[in-house]
């Protein structure tokens, strides 16, 4: 039995260099959040959790977050094929673009985003004289700057899935009569279902967390344009205690709402 | 040129198929099977599956010249693929070639794949050159078949019959159908990954030809499987090829698969034909080194002189044939005798001394492999090689008869 | 008074720290001598003062704060002033912290108050100059805006800061006593984010302090209303207890609290306690 066992159990040890790093790693992503838990005004919790701002704000937060990762689906998936499956000039320039947002710091894109669609912006000027639509200080310039920090995400996660899935597969379906945009739907959409949802779930998250983009873009009032972080920042300037509740709050969501997801879109891979 | 028949083999080509190195009795007992199916009952069958639905391409080209009728230039970097390949319908085209002679790119242009840079394109009459792959009559079955992972295989063969705009119910109708031909009625629910191998092949054919194509094309159909299943699924492939009225071309580097399953090869090689013919004549009269490697033959070039060749490589060789000018002379490894000393009674007037350059096992025989006055292939059996002693570096004498010769003009 | 707390304080925390009698000793010599040097303010032009200064300071004070550490610098050759500009809670939670400053300027009293309360400043505490509120407008003030009641005439964007930050603290007073019911646009996170937005045009005004205001030239017009005098906010400064370098930290306050200083500070839209 022992003899058996022994050299099944010297294999699995994971080699010490590895094993290291990766528990420091480990360590470093944990320690803050455990610091959280272990600071968090557990006797006040249940007054900051039962006051309707912060559900407003949580409400406000999810509504949006999900609004742009949908948003982000809609127009990411098809940009993700474009750079995966055509070839056209300046391709990598486009595609060091796309992934631009990811390096700009949150708060420039929201002056990026106010130049461009504010009252006054590039674009944003037409949409307010011919349609009257303006974008600053409204749900949907919130969900405006979460897709625009959290779209790069889920472009990058599809792209990836897309070059390293079979482009015959296309071709197969392209000779049993299907157009491009059937071929695409009817079967590479669904093989790279994975790769989306994982940059559906990426991008999801970084929009539930985004602040600076979304504070700077589209302000902050409480049940419009106050998400989760903003109340968290403003709480944080003169009641961290109240501040560390929100975000309890919001880790609690946002694990449970990934831990669900992924135990419904990746297992099935 | 063009074999418009299903059947042109004479005893000869049994007889050298019989040399090559993956030669099977079960194969060449299906060959004769296949000889024997045009006008066979289940011919009607064929047509069965796809009649509910119409095609989207009008066949209506029959009256300006059916079948294939293509020159495929391409240019891809500094490699240039230029073939010409004709074919009526019924007939089975092999395209023979070692790997990237072009034959993969030729099946591509044919499907659409791959943008000819030049040339035309024809199939029953229409031009296809401009039309896209979607928009062809064409089946493709793929090498590693390119089922959809995450469709079963039912919903694989009513893709096509779905995207040539049969609603839901008639493509899946059909699908079943051709499932049922095929002998997989069970496995209709199965995904792919489920499938064994000789199963996804058949469910490969059987999405293709769900679609009615005018032109079925098959990348190395066998080329996925192991040897075991490959014996049973080429029997079956040669039985649905039989039975499939319109033009099919296939891509393989496997002469037993081309022979078996076409009615006329097309050997390329560097983007080139270098040969075509029935798989008889193939078999019979290589005139590439690779060809003759490929079905076992010892090949010369040379000058006729009579029953006299002198050869490209050196020595005379004595034939049965008698002719002049430039020709090819063949003979099959078994036709080589060795000795270890100068034969001296021996009527063999071809005779050459040689060294032995290797040795290999081959079934039941040893291959040698001779360098000398004439590099050739000889094989003996295992205990006529004990008893010669043969080892690399050793001296032999080699001689073959002039009737098991073959000499054609080259 | 201050000197027992001082000292009590003082040495619970070199107890904490390290090896007790020598940290007592010079924990005792290190308060008396602060407190010494916070009562006796005639040494201000000593030429004992070197080394380097750092001042933590509210962000309004950037511009005028980095003039005054020119003119400290020239006046105290071989001194070098550092700042740490920032919003006035997160500096006052940095020195809590234990973050090594000398001089800590405020925004706002309450926000000095949770230093003084931590123990974390040498003595009181000083008002050093006063900021008030404005109303800031686009440029020229097309809206003619003149009272904060015209602030809530319809179709006009405006932004206030988040009441839990110190313009909106005040500016919530000044509406408050002005009797006035505004719902703004948005409760910017800070004072320099509210005035962006004007800067940007994407609201047609805000209640930001003056020195803000006259900070950003003419990208905006700044309006005064009468209410503003509800909302005066005081701009607290005091040296930290745990200054490594007392005396510069000293010679700093007493700059900023002079004649020279307060010029400075009153150019910036700053008016004197």
């Amino acid at each position: 039995m022992r003899k058996s066992d022994a050299p099944r159990t010297g294999a699995r040890t994971v080699p010490v260099p590895l094993l290291v790093p990766a528990l420091v790693g480990l360590a470093f992503l944990l320690l803050p959040l455990i610091a959280l838990l272990v600071r968090a005004p557990w006797s006040g919790l249940p007054d900051q959790l039962t006051s309707p701002e912060v559900w407003q704000a949580l409400r406000l937060s999810l509504l949006c977050a999900t609004s742009a990762t949908l948003l982000s689906l809609v127009v990411g998936v098809p940009l993700a094929w474009l750079l995966a499956r055509t070839e056209f000039p300046g391709r990598g320039f486009v595609r060091a673009l796309v992934t631009l947002p990811l390096v700009l710091p949150p708060v420039v894109g929201g002056v990026a985003l106010l130049l461009a669609f504010g009252r006054n912006g590039v674009v944003g000027q037409w949409l307010d004289a011919w349609f009257g639509i303006t974008l600053p200080f409204t749900t949907t310039g919130v969900i405006l700057a979460e897709t625009f920090v959290a779209m790069p995400f889920l472009v990058i996660s599809v792209e990836g899935t897309l070059r390293a899935a079979d482009p015959r597969f296309e071709e197969a379906a392209t000779t049993l009569g299907a157009s491009r945009f059937t071929a695409f739907r009817r079967v590479t959409l669904p093989l790279i279902a994975p790769g989306i949802a994982a940059g559906a779930v990426l991008a999801w998250a970084r929009a539930l967390g985004e602040f600076g983009a979304t504070i700077t873009f589209a302000g902050n009032f409480p049940g419009r344009t106050q998400t989760m972080p903003l109340a968290v920042y403003l709480a944080l300037q003169n009641d961290p205690a109240a501040a560390i509740a929100l975000s309890l709050v919001l880790l609690a969501v946002s694990i449970a709402v990934l831990a669900g997801l992924r135990d419904r879109w990746m297992r099935a891979t | 040129m063009t074999g418009r028949t299903k059947s042109s083999g004479g005893p000869a080509e049994g007889d050298m198929a019989a040399r090559t190195e993956h030669s099977s009795g079960s194969d060449e007992d299906n060959m004769a099977a296949r000889k024997k199916s045009p006008g066979a009952p289940d011919e009607d069958d064929m047509t069965d599956p796809c009649a509910p639905t119409t095609t989207a391409e009008p066949t209506a080209a029959h009256a300006t010249g059916s079948g294939l009728d293509a020159r495929l230039v391409v240019d891809r970097g500094t490699f240039r693929l230029d073939v010409t390949l004709t074919a009526a319908p019924g007939d089975v085209v092999a395209l023979l070639g070692p790997n990237g002679a072009g034959k993969t790119t030729a099946l591509r242009a044919l499907a659409g794949l791959a943008p000819l840079t030049d040339g035309h394109l024809r199939l029953d009459g229409t031009a296809l050159d401009r039309v896209p792959p979607e928009s062809r009559p064409v089946g493709v079955v793929f090498q590693d078949y390119l089922l959809f992972p995450h469709l079963s295989a039912l919903d694989n063969v009513a893709f096509g019959p779905r995207c040539r705009g049969a609603n839901k119910a008639q493509a899946r109708a059909r699908a079943a159908a051709w499932l049922e031909r095929m002998g997989l009625a069970d496995h209709a629910g199965a995904k792919p990954r489920r499938l064994s191998g000789g199963q996804a092949q058949r469910v490969a054919l059987a999405r293709a030809l769900a679609t009615n194509p005018r032109l079925l094309l098959l990348d190395e159909p066998l080329a996925a499987l192991d040897a075991r299943t490959r014996l049973e699924v080429r029997a079956q492939l040669r039985r649905h090829l039989a039975e499939f009225e319109a033009v099919a071309v296939l891509v393989t580097h496997d002469p037993l698969d081309a022979m078996v399953l076409a009615d006329r090869l097309v050997v390329v090689e560097e983007g080139r034909v270098v040969q075509e013919g029935g798989p008889a004549d193939i078999a019979r009269r290589p005139r590439t080194d690779y060809i003759a490697q490929l079905v076992g033959l010892n090949l010369y070039g040379g000058q006729a002189d009579g029953h006299t060749v002198r050869l490209d490589a050196g020595p005379a060789i004595t034939t049965t044939e008698d002719l002049s000018g430039p020709v090819f002379v063949a003979f099959p490894p078994s036709a080589v005798t060795l000795y270890g000393e100068r034969p001296g009674g021996s009527s063999a007037r071809n005779l050459w001394r040689c060294e032995v350059a290797g040795l290999e096992t081959h079934g039941d025989q040893i291959r040698v492999d001779l360098t000398g006055a004439l590099p050739l292939a000889a094989d003996l059996t295992t205990v006529a090689a004990a008893e010669l002693g043969l080892h690399p570096g050793a001296p032999v004498w080699a001689t073959v008869k002039a009737t098991q010769t073959h000499a054609y003009p080259a | 008074m201050t000197r027992s707390v001082c000292r009590t304080r003082r040495i619970r925390r070199s107890l904490r720290a390290s090896g007790a009698g020598a940290a007592v000793l010079l924990a005792l010599s290190a308060c008396s001598s602060s407190t010494g040097s916070q009562v006796g303010s005639d040494s201000a032009g000593s030429a004992e003062v070197s080394g380097q200064v750092t001042v933590f300071a509210a962000a309004s004070l950037k511009e005028s704060f980095t003039t005054l550490g020119e003119t400290f610098e020239k006046q105290h050759p071989g001194t070098v002033v550092t700042f740490n500009f920032g919003g006035s809670d997160a500096l006052a939670a940095g020195i809590t912290s234990g973050a090594p400053a000398d001089v800590f300027a405020s925004a706002s009293p309450k926000t000095m108050a949770t230093v003084t309360d931590a123990g974390a400043t040498a003595g009181e505490p000083s008002t050093f100059v006063r900021n008030q509120l404005e109303i800031a407008t686009l440029p020229g003030n097309p809206e003619g805006i003149s009272t904060l009641k015209d602030l809530i005439a319809s179709g006009l964007k405006v932004v206030l800061c988040d009441k839990a930050v110190p313009c909106g603290a005040a500016a919530q007073k000044a509406l408050e006593a002005g009797g006035v019911e505004l719902t703004p646009a948005s409760y910017e996170q800070d004072v320099k984010a509210a005035l962006t937005k004007v800067e940007l045009k994407e609201a047609d005004a805000a209640v930001v302090y003056r020195t803000d205001v006259k900070a950003a030239g003419d990208k905006v017009t700044g309006v005064d209303f009468p209410e503003a005098a509800e909302a005066v906010n005081d701009y607290p400064i005091a040296v930290l207890e745990d200054a490594p370098n007392a005396g510069a930290a000293k010679a700093f306050v007493e700059l900023v609290k002079s004649g020279d200083g307060q010029r400075v500070l009153t150019d910036a839209g700053f008016s004197t306690p």
